[in-house]
Order: C-alpha cells, then sequence, then structure tokens
C-alpha cells in the first residue's frame, strides 16, 4: 500500500453516497461534529455491514470498534433546579436513584423502555481515510438479540463477547459467544443502567472454611456529586452554527 | 498404557507467569510442542473504568484513564479529553498542543523503552531491560517535573494541560547512593529549565537506541527467535482490527498522526516506518524506528516551545480554573473554581469518537452525552483488546516458546485489556 492515503473527505459526501445507496435501508443519517452515524435495523444489519466493507465506494476494510450501549435512564437527572428548590434543600440532590446510588436489592426493576439496547459499531476505511458510526437497537428489549458481524470482520469477535458480557446483548450466529471481563461464574450483566456501581457480591477468604467465600457486598452506595443537566445557551448557539456550516458544505 | 489414544495436551499459561505480562491467563492446547489452540481468559484486571466514569463528573476520570494502559499514560488521558473537547467544542491553545505533541511522544518512547525491555527479557536478553529503564528513568522524570507525578500524571485537561512547564528542572540530592562524581553526572543536565533538559537527552537518544539495536538488531539468538515467527498478513492485520505498530509491521502504511492529525502533528516533521514481513523481527523494527521518529518530534517541540510562550489552557472558566490570584480578588473566579471542582460542566448531549496513535495502536475514546456533567456512556477502545483476540488465529501451528515472542510483541498490558 504504497499509494498516498487521501486527506479525510468531507462527512457531507460520505452521507450523500450512503443515503444514494442504501435509501431506505438505512434509518438515519446524521452528521455532526464531522462524525456521520447511521442507524440500521438489525435484520439488515450484516447485508448492510457486508456491502459497506465490500462496495468500492465505502471500503471499510476495519471494524474498529463495537460496543453496547444501554439507554436506560437517559436524560434524566437527580437535581431539578426549574422546580420548587427551597422546600427540600440539598437532600433533592443527594437522594436521586440515579447510576451509582442504588443496591443490589433496590435496583430498579420490570423496567421496560423502548429501544433501550443498541449496538455501536465504529468503522474504518483506510483507503478513503473515513469513518463510520453503525448504530443498531435491539428490537427486542428483554432478550436483545442483533445478528453478529464475526462473519464480515473476524475482529469483532471479542468485542461481541464484552457487550454480551457487559450488557447481556446476544449476538446471533456468535461462534464463541462466552463472557470475557467479568469472574467466571458472575451473575448479571454488570454494565446495564440497573446494576448497581457497588455490585453484588464481593469476595474474601473465610480462615474457617479455609477458602475464599462470596457474600453480599458490604459497602454502601456512594456519590458525591448530583447527576446535574443544564441547558447552556452558548451550546445551543455552537449547534446552530454548526447546523449552517454543514449546510454551507 | 495399552491401547491408549493419543490426546492433544491442555496447558494453563499465566495468569502468574512472568511471560504473561500481568495477568494474561491463556489455556493452550498443544500437540507435541505446537499450539492447536489458544484461548486467552482475560478479565482478571477489570475494574469498570466506564461505570465507574458514568458517576463522576468528567474531569474525575481523568485520572483512571492513566491507569489503563499504564506504560503509556498521557496517550490515553489524550484520548479522553479529545473526546470532551470535542462535544464541547473548544480547542486547546496553540502552546498547549505542543506540549501535548511533545509528552505523546515522551510516552511513545517511554512505552517502547518497556516494551523492548520486557520483550527481550522474555526471549531471553537480560541486559537490554537495564539500558531500556536507564532512559526510562529520565523521561519519567519529565513527567514528574511537569506534573508532580511519576506515572499517573492528569495532566491533560480538557482545554489545555494543568500548568505550563518548569523553569527549572529537579535535581538529585546527595545522599549515600548519588554523591560525588555520580551526583554530578546525574545532574549535568538538569542545571536549567526541562526544555534544557529534554534537547540534552534527545541529542543523546539516539546513540543510546544504538546501544539497544547493537544488542538485538543483529543477534543471531534474537533473529532466531523473532524472524518468520507470527506472521501477520495485511489482511489479517485490517480483518482483526489491528493499529499501531501491528498494522504498521504488517505493510500498511496507516498512522493517525499522519493521517487524521490532531494537537500539532500537522507541523512537525516526521517519517512512517512500515514491515515488509510482519513477523515479531519487522514488528521490533518498526518499533525501533518509532523510538528514532518520536525523538525527533520532541527535538521540534522543544524549540517551538522554547520560542513561543502562551496560555496554555483555555480562559473559559467553565471548564477550567480560574488562576489563583485572581481568585483572591474576583467573586465570580471564586464561584466558577467551586463549581467547576465540585458540580464539573454539562458537556452539550450528543457522542463523539476521538482517537489518538497511543503507542500500542489506535486508543479511541466513544463518549455519550445527555447534557448532563457525568458521562451517560464512556467506551474506551483500547488498542491491545483486538490484538489479543487474534491470537488464536495467529500463533497456531507456532510452537510454544513462540507464543511468548508472540504476547511480546503484541505488546500487551492488562489495563487497557481488562479496563
Amino acid at each position: 500500500m504504497s499509494e498516498a492515503t487521501p486527506a479525510p473527505a468531507a462527512p457531507s459526501i460520505l452521507a450523500e453516497r450512503l443515503a444514494a445507496r442504501f435509501g431506505g435501508r438505512i434509518a438515519g443519517i446524521v452528521t455532526r461534529l464531522g462524525e456521520t452515524t447511521i442507524e440500521v435495523a438489525a435484520d439488515d444489519l450484516v447485508g448492510i455491514a457486508t456491502a459497506l466493507r465490500d462496495d468500492p465506494d465505502f471500503r471499510f476494510e476495519q471494524l474498529v470498534d463495537l460496543c453496547g450501549v444501554d439507554y436506560l435512564g437517559y436524560g434524566e437527572d437527580e437535581w431539578r433546579t426549574s422546580q420548587e428548590t427551597t422546600g427540600t434543600g440539598f437532600s433533592r440532590g443527594v437522594e436521586g436513584q440515579g447510576p451509582g446510588r442504588f443496591k443490589w436489592d433496590e435496583r430498579p426493576r420490570d423496567v421496560a423502555i423502548p429501544r433501550r439496547f443498541a449496538v455501536v459499531v465504529h468503522l474504518l476505511s483506510i483507503s478513503h481515510n473515513r469513518r463510520l458510526r453503525v448504530r443498531c437497537f435491539c428490537p427486542d428489549d428483554a432478550l436483545p438479540v442483533v445478528p453478529s458481524l464475526t462473519g464480515v470482520w473476524p475482529g469483532a469477535n471479542w468485542f461481541e463477547r464484552e457487550a454480551f458480557d457487559l450488557f447481556g446483548i446476544v449476538f446471533e450466529g456468535h461462534p464463541d459467544l462466552r463472557r470475557i471481563l467479568t469472574d467466571y461464574g458472575f451473575v448479571g450483566h454488570p454494565f446495564r443502567k440497573d446494576f448497581p456501581l457497588i455490585g453484588n457480591v464481593e469476595v474474601r477468604y473465610d480462615p474457617e472454611q479455609k477458602r475464599v467465600v462470596y457474600q453480599p457486598v458490604s459497602i454502601e452506595p456512594r456519590v458525591n456529586v448530583a447527576r446535574v443537566i443544564r441547558e447552556d445557551a452558548r451550546w445551543a448557539q455552537a449547534r446552530a452554527e454548526e447546523a449552517d456550516q454543514w449546510q454551507e458544505n | 498404557m495399552a491401547g491408549g489414544e493419543i490426546r492433544n495436551y491442555t496447558m494453563n499459561f499465566g495468569p502468574q507467569h512472568p511471560a504473561a505480562h500481568g495477568v494474561l491467563r491463556l489455556v493452550l492446547e498443544l500437540d507435541g510442542e505446537v499450539v492447536v489452540r489458544a484461548d486467552p481468559h482475560v478479565g482478571l484486571l477489570h475494574r469498570a473504568t466506564e461505570k465507574l466514569a458514568e458517576s463522576k463528573p468528567y474531569n474525575q476520570s481523568i485520572g483512571y484513564m492513566d491507569r489503563l494502559d499504564y506504560v503509556s499514560m498521557m496517550c490515553n488521558e489524550h484520548g479522553y479529553v479529545r473526546a470532551i473537547e470535542k462535544l464541547m467544542g473548544i480547542e486547546a491553545p496553540i502552546r498547549a498542543q505542543y506540549i501535548r505533541t511533545m509528552f505523546d511522544e515522551i510516552t511513545r518512547i517511554l512505552n517502547h523503552l518497556m516494551w523492548i525491555g520486557s520483550n527481550a527479557l522474555d526471549l531471553g536478553a537480560m541486559a537490554v531491560f537495564l539500558y531500556a529503564f536507564r532512559e526510562r528513568e529520565e523521561l519519567m522524570d519529565c513527567y514528574e517535573a511537569v506534573s508532580g507525578a511519576r506515572m499517573h500524571a492528569t495532566y491533560y485537561r480538557p482545554g489545555g494541560v494543568y500548568r505550563d512547564l518548569p523553569d527549572r528542572m529537579p535535581q538529585y540530592r546527595e545522599s549515600p547512593w548519588h554523591k560525588g562524581k555520580d551526583l554530578k553526572r546525574l545532574n549535568a543536565w538538569r542545571e536549567g529549565s526541562m526544555l534544557d533538559f529534554l534537547d540534552a537527552f534527545t541529542d543523546d537518544f539516539p546513540r543510546r537506541v544504538d546501544e539497544y539495536e547493537e544488542l538485538l538488531t543483529t543477534n543471531r539468538i534474537w533473529k532466531q527467535r523473532t524472524v518468520g515467527i507470527g506472521v501477520v498478513s495485511p489482511e489479517q492485520a485490517l480483518a482483526w482490527s489491528m493499529s499501531g505498530p501491528m498494522l504498521r509491521g504488517s505493510g500498511i502504511e496507516w498512522d493517525l498522526r499522519k493521517k487524521q492529525p490532531y494537537a500539532a502533528y500537522a507541523d512537525v516533521d516526521f517519517d512512517i516506518p512500515v514491515g515488509a514481513n510482519g513477523d515479531c523481527y519487522d514488528r521490533y523494527l518498526v518499533r525501533v524506528e518509532e523510538m528514532r521518529q518520536s525523538n525527533r518530534i520532541i527535538k521540534q517541540c522543544v524549540a517551538w516551545l522554547r520560542q513561543n510562550p502562551g496560555p496554555v489552557i483555555v480562559d473559559n472558566f467553565k471548564v477550567a480554573p480560574p488562576p489563583r490570584a485572581e481568585m483572591k480578588r474576583d467573586m465570580e473566579a471564586l464561584i466558577h473554581h467551586f463549581k467547576l471542582f465540585t458540580e464539573g460542566y454539562c458537556v452539550p448531549a450528543g457522542e463523539a469518537y476521538a482517537a489518538v496513535e497511543a503507542p500500542k495502536g489506535e486508543f479511541g475514546v466513544y463518549l455519550v452525552s445527555d447534557g448532563a456533567n457525568k458521562p451517560f456512556r464512556l467506551k474506551v477502545r483500547a488498542p491491545g483488546f483486538p490484538h489479543l483476540s487474534s491470537i488464536d488465529e495467529i500463533v497456531k501451528g507456532h510452537m510454544l516458546p513462540d507464543v511468548v515472542a508472540m504476547i511480546g510483541t503484541y505488546d500487551i498490558v492488562f489495563g487497557e485489556i481488562d479496563r
């Protein structure tokens, strides 16, 4: 590969080409911050991935990253400054149920929000010097299943195992879907938003039984800073300017 | 055993094996001494960095990044702060960009020195380790001079770096271990500023690289252990998501510093070394050459930084703390300081992926923000993770000692693989 790699192409060109090639097969093309994101249905993921890899217009030879995302609680804060604030004092911040603030028994259960789990894939085209993000929502939230990309990029193997381990997303067609990062015999999927930050069990050496034993965690959840969402006028301004910029391209 | 059948032998390698580079547990299926299957068990160092980051303000997770790949600390920070900067639409001042470039390259040399030392040690050459750690010590001192910590610096911040380079390089004091002529030699470069020290270091370093090469490059044993071992074809390198020296060793000219430049890489002059055969020896040569190129970049950054004083962090008190002197007289500044270090700053909703060319390959950070002061989801794309995932494909058919050579050439660090 001695021929010079082209400079990063303008993302809007990529977006146009994607729209022209796939049309209605992709649900949305968003270009923000110079990054293009497409949304793909789970049934069509492997087909589109193969086309993205082989089509000379795209040539995404490499899968850079694949990860799961749990959208439970997206956009929720713990400290509402817009409402009546004087009555409850500081506790309005620290009694929230945000990430890291609940124990195993207090975890939110039976949560069903639509389109909770997604798989996000980052692709890189070395010949065109381009990146693309592909998002695929899992159709079923109770048992999130998406097709495996190991047939298209073998490097997806461990990334999918990781997403399965941490989020419980099942990759159909994966040759060896085992847990990868958590302990042997681990229960639960720790990166789900309804899994407590302090965990479920801890290990210690028991001098009486002369072996390492598991027991329920003895620590208390402790998160010092509340989760706050503040609308900042400057970001709105920046977004508007950015939108103009993309139109110019 | 009469009538017994011949079966493959399963061997457990690690996690306490010295050549396992930390906590790799490798279950090997052997046919005689030939590897039939390699099944790495990782995760023994899993600390859920990404989940921890979801529970604290953005700036409080910079320190976690140092602890991912703990031999290339500042490069990890760079990936993380770049993702935040991208989402917030802020850009570090030019001097900070040069400081980052310089420290990224110092980090690259630190990493490659650690790699050359430990890889040679794995393959039976003790001396290289001692040589490499001599230079590492000097660069560690630069880390310490600039941030106060030898390893976990937390020096890069969104919007720049925490403070400007020190005017005085710390010196060794007299002690029972350092005295007389020895002390004088140690302090010879440390009379001036940190930039003077680095200038002297970069003048001297190519000679030191020659020393490592003298020990290894034409060494018969070294070549027997590495030439033709662990050949990764360019197709395999792409398919298995390899990056950095693993990709370049296989002959693919791809370096984010050149292809998608960030910090000040577009303004400095350097070359990308590329291998031809994709074996362990080529990757060794690529990394050695990268040290020389890094040295070149550091030298250019030193010259630039001497000429161009200026701010090293943005003048935006929403993301960077106000100067201490200003806090003494300005109430606004004090409020900003308090808010920044308690609640932090809110990052506009959206997602961003920022990657840097870390010494081991592409270190990427994928950040999803819902507009809060904490990340909604942080995904660290560590280069070592996909590298190690390919081990089964690469070492199949190799002899058992070649597995050790391959683990060494992957340059794996479990801080980043297990996260």
